[in-house]
């Protein structure tokens, strides 16, 4: 039977020869990702007596959510944690390389066809290698640490084309964004995504990241693209795994399948207090911003900062506006020095942080003040997310929160990003 | 499990995201300050919700991260069951991990007011509107998740598994 990318990885993981959406499986991870909440699931499983985990080689375990610690207690947790990944035999502890789902893909932990469990709802993220990354809470990890398996409902998937041409200026995050106002964000609620089309097929792993990460907004159990020539290459240099190209079968059965077509997209932004709330820059209206973040596991990456540094060369940042940049790992800061974007970005007087998930979970790093406005690259504008509920989170591209920047407001990034400035 | 839940309702509009119901300040703090910290979009839910209290909402409770926090404050303040018009499925499983109930129910936004009386049949997902008398059909769980519900969360579950490895 033809089978969509969901139906192929859950069919292998349970060992099941074909799978319809709807059925129920138990299914083993291929890969098992944990960060900070490692530390309560292990003394779980240490209560329940259980001392050895189901395959400790699969688990991966870094600490990102709140590094540096902010606190005497978040430090606690961390040594709490370094202490159990090495009582648990835990070969791939990562330490403090940068935030979970960047430092796993850029390493090579993730592949084509795998199924990752991860202690975080944006594993989707893993889905721009066509791997099908979930994530669950502390309750459900202690089990599959403990067993390997977890319950999975097949889920249908629904295809979004993503045709036209993208512009000078248009980022994939303007893209998911754009999915998330037009069709809202429960469109793939109990569903997995796949995003096809021209445009998915040119987009970079590190664009294509951008969106599977923000599947999670959109609802969805797995945030898919094809893994594809690109894919392949990107890998083979940070795996010695076997490697091979992965999608569904031509004729697999959809939920449905919506067009998104890219011509004349305005930059998007999701104003306060949902990322469904989405507007065309144009008509955000006038809001001043106080502080203008640049990072997390949505929108740190090289390309990202690239962007940034192309609009803030020769500029300054506004005086009465921040510029926090927190790149998604180390090794993003590193090439970002080396490429001179770093120089660049501290001249027109950003502020770089360590490599974390610093501002976006509210945890460390730049919370919002009761009263403040915040534009931010990250993926979501809850209430109370990044501090004080009283603070207001737009979300935008790296371009538009650049642009914000300088402008000390929220402005279409297109007036500081012409073809002319595009390396 | 007790199957037949009856109680007074809090009513929620949609999209309720779990940084309201678990923000980070809240995070691994002792549950007396916990209180103060969550669902800070509505204080008085906090200050006056008793034990057995049914929260209806509109789509979307839950959406957003994973933290199983979500579930558990509910749990903690003494909310039997929420029925919505549909939650984020990361909370949704959590919930079932954690034996807390969720009721699917297209219709119930409107059909309750707060302070409502509901009666809910969790094995059927019937759902009464006691002081409206009117009736509505839930989605009833699976059998799959009903049974790691009756067995009081995945962890149980685990520790019927370890019982029976050794036994073998
Ligand atoms: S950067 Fe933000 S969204 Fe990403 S893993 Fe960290 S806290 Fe979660």
């Amino acid at each position: 039977m033809a089978m969509t990318m969901a139906e192929k990885i859950l069919a292998r993981a349970s060992e099941a020869r074909s799978l319809a959406a709807g059925e129920y499986v138990t299914a083993t991870a291929d890969r098992i990702m944990a960060h900070e909440a490692f530390g309560a699931c292990a003394r779980t499983l240490l209560q329940l007596g259980i001392t050895r985990l189901f395959d400790p080689d699969r688990v991966v375990v870094i600490l990102d959510h709140y590094f540096p610690a902010p606190t005497p207690a978040a430090a606690g947790i961390h040594r709490v944690v370094r202490q159990l990944a090495e009582r648990f035999g835990i070969r791939h502890f990562l330490s403090h390389a940068g935030i979970c789902h960047q430092v796993l893909s850029e390493w090579g932990y993730i592949l084509p066809g795998h199924l990752v469990l991860g202690t975080d709802s944006h594993s989707t993220t893993y889905g721009a290698f066509g791997a099908g990354g979930t994530g669950i809470g502390l309750t459900e990890m202690s089990y599959v640490l403990a067993t390997g398996e977890l319950w999975m409902q097949v889920p249908p998937t629904i295809r979004f084309e993503l045709v036209g041409e993208q512009s000078v200026g248009l980022m994939s995050k303007d893209i998911v964004l754009h999915i998330a106002g037009a069709f809202g964000t429960e469109v793939a609620q109990y569903r997995a995504i796949e995003f096809a089309g021209p445009v998915a097929d040119r987009m970079s792993i590190a664009s294509r990241m951008t969106m599977s990460n923000m599947g999670v907004e959109l609802g969805a159990k797995f945030a898919f693209f094809v893994a594809d020539e690109q894919t392949l290459a990107y890998l083979r240099e940070r795996t010695d795994e076997r490697l091979a190209l992965f999608g569904p079968d031509p004729d697999a059965t959809y939920a449905g399948v919506h067009e998104v077509d890219v011509n004349d997209l305005e930059p998007q932004v999701a104003c306060p207090h949902n990322p469904g709330d989405v507007k065309p820059v144009s008509q955000v209206g006038d809001v001043g911003v106080d502080q203008a973040f640049l990072g997390s596991c949505t929108n740190g990456r090289l390309e990202d900062l690239a962007v940034a540094a192309q609009i803030l060369k020769g500029r300054k940042v506004h005086p009465g506006t921040r510029f926090l940049i927190t790149p998604a790992s180390q090794q993003v800061y590193l090439e970002a020095t080396a490429a001179g974007y770093i120089e660049v970005l501290l001249e027109a007087g950003a502020h770089i942080t360590p490599a974390a998930c610093g501002a976006c979970p509210g945890a460390h790093m730049g919370v919002l003040g009761t009263g403040e406005v915040c534009i931010s690259s990250t993926n979501r504008n809850f209430r109370g997310r990044m501090g004080s509920p009283e603070a207001d989170i737009y979300l935008g591209s790296p371009a538009t929160v650049a642009a914000a920047a300088v402008a000390g407001r929220i402005v279409d990034p297109r007036e500081f990003w012409t073809e002319t400035t595009l390396s | 499990m007790e199957n037949i839940i009856r109680g007074r309702v809090w009513k929620f509009g949609h999209n309720v995201d779990t940084d309201v119901m678990a923000p980070w300040s809240s995070l691994g703090q002792p549950w007396e300050e916990r209180r103060k910290l969550v669902f800070h979009i509505r204080p008085e839910f906090v200050e006056q919700v008793r034990s057995g209290d049914i929260i209806v909402a509109g789509r979307n409770w839950g959406c957003g991260s994973s933290r199983e926090h979500a579930p558990e404050n509910l749990k903690r303040l003494g909310i039997a069951v929420v029925v919505a018009e549909s939650f984020g499925r990361i909370y949704f499983r959590n919930s079932v991990a954690m034996a807390f109930p969720n009721i699917v129910c297209p219709g119930v936004h409107d059909a309750f007011d707060e302070g409502d009386e509901m009666e809910l049949d969790l094995a059927t997902a019937q759902v009464r509107n006691l002081t409206r008398g009117v009736e509505l059909q839930g989605h009833p769980y699976a059998s799959e998740m009903l049974s790691i519900l009756e067995k009081g969360g995945l962890l149980n579950v685990l520790r019927e598994r370890l019982a029976g490895q050794s036994e073998k």
